[in-house]
């Protein structure tokens, strides 16, 4: 059985994750004159249409290349030797400190907690008419999975075949796909959790829902 | 109650008064704000309220105060006045003006688009014994009194379609059109029909709509005022306004403002003073026929004695418009002109017009409009070229008549009934011969496999449209010109490297032999129109006229002339637009570009002008027509009315060339936005764009600006407008003259010789 209470002081301990901005090419660095500690925010909008902070230029063939912040967060190590040094493909140039949010945490726990069970083939996915009424009557966590129970129909090109549950019995805790969307091939399409360890669960997610400050 | 009442009235007008002179300090609103306070204590505290006598003085003192406020009002205190929610709206007019109204497909909110108000109206007159009611079809934005489900009289595109099916109900009933103008600009929503497209469909029918229309303008925004605007007669209200840009539009372009941040208050006041958009200024510059003088401080609902003038107005606006274009009017037609009073009322004229007057009532409309804003630009054409350009002129319109309609007619009939008779005979033959042909071929057995041969030959030719094995990049130098971009020594990224991972490129293969267009995902780097110019319609060889019509700055604007100076130096250009005649592929053809580097490719005057006289001489030559547009920013705001009237001008001279018989093709390349797709580009019946391009009605600053909604950042790509229905087809940059060829073969009217 894991142990999610260590799990949680775990990421407590260290609420962060290290972000290294590599240079995604060669190029001569050019920093953007952030200083250690400042903060840089990641691509926003509706769209995701503004780009985040500029971090540094990268210059190779006279085409002056920006690079952005990809997450929001606190700027941590900058390796400011590389200024106006030619630097190859996959130098760390920064790493920045994101401050983990309340959903990241909550789905790193639920990663780590849950039994995930993986599309295997990109195609769009639907739940059986039985398990579909049923999770739609009484909610989700209302369903039991077994090793072998075909619960998931897989619709790829008109054709479509039932899909059988393998791995440890539980109930269905979270579902990751939407009506229709295509799924690509090893992403999650549900969480199971065992039965005895719902109640574990739900208390850790209400537990980092109150408890977990974000950071403006 | 009557004096309570009373009371709310003079409450209401002193609310209008300082909403109208906001942020000015006058002694006027500051001596009516304290009587009017003095007499509310007044009223509270005495037992019988305020006397009759009190509230007589102080009415007369609102009266005064107004009168005298009225001469002290600048542009944009107008422009408040029309924005007021007390101003008059649509349905004001309907109860006071027109006897008897009904309202079609709306009902307040539960409307297609509640901003658009369709209504059948009558005026019922008194003329000797009889009663006389007389039908017309009013077209107008609702404002509403601030209402916000009408968006302050911003039109949808389907609000602009419902317009356009009544005016052609309104046809075909044959009763005149009263449109009214009460919008500050169409809502710049994308959705089909299209936002741009609908509007210059509109205008496109209306040039040649055939019932009169008189249109009543008070807020006259842009496009939006346009889409119902195109009228025989135009009346303005005086406290109204007519321009090409709002006050505060205008001053976020001249500012150069960031989205979110708002111009300051004294920008926007001499950005309106700037764009002459009052109506004494659109008289003087011709653009309306006259002025409708309103009540002190403008037209409220409780104003009768206005809704009378403006029922006058519309009766004899509507009379000289039909006497105008009647075979018999006798000397109505001069009382008509000569009444100035209540007369109008008295004079009857049946507003039903036969055929023939139809025909002279859109041509008089034709003709009005293309004799307008003539003195905003500059024609620097010696009087002798301007006098041969006139003689050769009707030199090709009397050859192209002997040519094409007299000889060209009847060899044409020839050749029809020729191939009649061939395909009859070749069918007859094809019955006689094939028994005996099959006998033949069972004898001799190796002639047929020769034949099959050469058919699927042919039949590839006939069916295969484009090969791009054929060598469509051209390898080499074998591009005419060759963009000065690609001497650079560098790389560049291609702006889709996230989703397409293309690899950085090199300048001058990509702006060399690849014509612009990265090899990788097939992104069109934006091109100098001298590339399309050289490569495509082979401007070498080209005839370019109407070179000396010039760009000025017909209105003052402040420092433009020196802009104006900047881009003509920069270009060598003196407008935006270059008309020239050559040959695609032995077509010849007449070719308009709008390049953008320009002034953004923007539409004024002279741009106006050269388009249209590029239309008439494709008309008088029977040549293609082909709007090739580079970009274009819109209308060219500095240039007020007189860039916008470039609409419906351009629109009818397009209009005109369709109608007898052309093709009138459009190609979009790089951003098109606003006034000219919504006009005489949008109303093509073949429009294409070149990939990688924007098309739009609005930017997306100016449609977050309007409607507060956010739009995806490829909201404008030339696939959702085809996706829209906008365009009819997307072409690769470096095919662009094959499709041209190609559709000079295939599409158009009855009047191209060269097929």
């Amino acid at each position: 059985m894991l142990n999610i209470k260590e799990l949680l002081d775990k990421v407590k301990a260290s609420p962060y994750r290290e972000i290294v901005v590599c240079a995604p090419h060669t190029g001569v660095v050019e920093f953007a004159g952030l200083k250690q500690g400042d903060k840089v925010r990641g691509p926003g909008g509706d769209y995701k249409e503004k780009p985040g902070t500029l971090l540094a230029h990268l210059t190779r063939e006279k085409n002056r290349k920006p690079i952005m912040a990809p997450e929001k967060g606190n700027v941590e190590v900058i390796h400011t030797r590389h200024e106006g040094q030619f630097v190859e493909a996959g130098e760390p140039l920064l790493t920045i400190k994101h401050y983990l949010t309340r959903k990241e945490v909550i789905e790193l726990i639920l990663q780590e907690a849950l039994y995930l069970f993986r599309a295997p083939e990109r195609a769009k996915y639907y739940f059986v008419p039985e398990v579909d009424q049923k999770l739609k009557v009484s909610g989700k966590r209302s369903v039991k999975v077994h090793e072998g129970m075909e619960f998931l129909i897989v619709s790829r090109m008109k054709r479509e075949t039932p899909l059988a549950y393998s791995g440890p019995e539980g109930i269905i805790y979270s579902v990751y796909f939407g009506r229709g969307d295509n799924v690509d091939e090893g992403e999650p399409l549900i969480g199971v959790c065992p039965e005895d360890q719902l109640t574990v669960i739900q208390d850790v997610v209400a537990r980092i829902q109150s408890e977990w400050e974000e950071e403006a | 109650m009557d004096v309570d009442k009373r009371i709310q009235s003079l409450r209401d007008r002193l609310t209008y008064i300082s909403d109208i002179f906001a942020d000015r300090e006058d002694e006027s609103v500051r001596l009516l704000t304290a009587k009017f306070g003095e007499l509310l204590e007044r009223h509270a505290s005495r037992p019988g309220g305020a006397t009759r006598e009190e509230l007589i003085r102080m009415e007369d003192l609102f009266d005064f105060s107004e009168r005298k406020l009225d001469t002290t009002l600048t542009p944009m205190d107008r422009v408040r006045i029309v924005r007021h929610p007390q101003r008059i709206c649509l349905k004001d007019i309907l109860e006071n003006v027109y006897d008897n109204y009904t309202e079609i497909g709306g009902r307040g909110e539960y409307n297609i688009d509640p901003s658009m108000l369709i209504a059948r109206a009558v005026f019922s007159r008194r003329v000797g014994e009889k009663v006389i009611n007389q039908m017309v079809m009013v077209i107008g934005q609702e404002k509403g009194h601030g209402e916000s489900f009408r968006n302050g009289g911003s039109v949808k595109p389907w609000g602009n379609a419902k317009a356009l099916h009544y005016m052609k109900v309104a046809e075909t009933e044959n009763i005149p059109v009263h449109t009214f103008v009460f919008t500050p600009g169409a809502y710049p929503v994308e959705d089909w029909p299209g936002a741009a497209q609908q509007i210059a469909r509109n205008l496109y029918e209306l040039a040649a709509l055939r019932v009169p229309v008189i249109s009543v303008f008070s807020e006259g925004g842009s496009g939006g005022a346009e889409a119902v605007g195109l009228a025989d007669r135009r009346i303005m209200l005086s406290h109204g306004y007519y321009s090409v840009i709002s006050p505060e539009g205008a001053a976020a372009i001249e500012g150069g403002l960031k989205l979110g941040v708002r111009a300051t208050p004294e920008l926007i006041e001499k950005c309106a003073r700037q764009l002459c958009i009052t109506a004494t200024d659109n008289l003087n510059n011709g653009y309306i026929d006259r002025v409708l003088q309103e009540p002190p401080l403008g037209a409220r609902p409780y104003h009768y004695d206005f809704f009378r003038e403006l029922r006058r107005e519309l009766v004899q606006a509507t009379n000289e418009t039909v006497s105008g274009v009647k075979p018999m009017k006798l000397f109505r037609a001069m009382a008509v002109r000569d009444s100035k009073s209540d007369d109008a009322e008295s004079i009857f004229m049946r507003w039903t017009l036969s055929p023939t007057s139809l025909k002279r009532l859109v041509e008089a409309r034709q003709r009005k409009y293309r004799a307008m804003s003539r003195h905003a630009r500059m024609d620097g054409t010696g009087i002798v070229s301007r006098a041969v350009a006139a003689a050769k002129g009707s030199i090709w319109a009397t050859h192209s008549f002997v040519r094409y309609d007299l000889l060209g007619r009847q060899k044409k009939r020839l050749d029809a009934m020729f191939e009649e008779l061939g395909a009859e005979a070749h069918l007859v033959r094809r019955k006689l011969l094939m028994p005996l042909k099959k006998g033949v071929d069972r004898i001799l057995p190796g002639n047929s496999m020769e034949q099959v041969r050469a058919g699927e030959e042919v039949k590839e030719r006939l069916t295969r449209l484009s090969c791009p094995e054929d060598g469509a990049c051209i390898t080499g130098s074998e591009w005419a010109w060759i963009s000065p971009r690609s001497q650079e020594d560098r790389t560049i990224s291609c702006p889709n490297v996230r989703t397409h991972h293309c690899p950085d490129l090199w300048v001058p293969d990509l702006f060399g032999d690849f014509a612009g267009v990265c090899p990788s995902c097939g992104h069109h780097f934006p091109m100098e129109y001298r590339w399309y110019l050289e490569n495509v319609f082979d401007y070498k060889m080209s005839k370019e006229f109407n070179q000396q019509l010039e760009s000025v700055n017909p209105l003052g604007y402040e420092k433009f002339d020196l802009k104006l100076d900047k881009a003509k130096e920069k270009t060598g250009l003196k407008s935006a637009c270059i008309t020239f005649e050559t040959a695609i592929e032995d077509v010849a053809a007449t070719v308009a570009v709008l390049c953008a580097p320009f002034r953004g490719g923007s539409v004024g005057a002279a741009e106006g002008e050269k388009f249209i006289r590029a239309a008439e001489r494709a008309g008088r030559k029977r040549q293609p027509f082909i709007a090739y547009v580079h970009g274009t920013a819109g209308i060219r705001i500095q240039e007020g009315v007189n860039g916008v009237i470039q609409m419906p001008r351009c629109t009818i001279a397009v209009r005109r060339y369709i109608d007898a018989g052309g093709l009138y093709l459009v190609l979009y390349d790089t951003n098109s936005y606003a006034g000219p797709v919504a006009s005489f580009l949008g109303c093509s019946p073949y429009q294409f764009a070149v990939q990688s391009s924007n098309i739009g009605f609005a930017g997306p600053g100016v449609i977050v600006e309007t409607t507060g909604m956010p739009v995806s950042p490829d909201y404008h790509r030339a696939y959702h407008a085809l996706q829209r229905g906008h365009i009819h087809g997307i072409w690769d940059r470096r095919e662009v003259k094959k499709n041209l060829h190609q559709s000079l073969l295939t599409m158009g009217g009855r009047n191209l010789y060269y097929r």
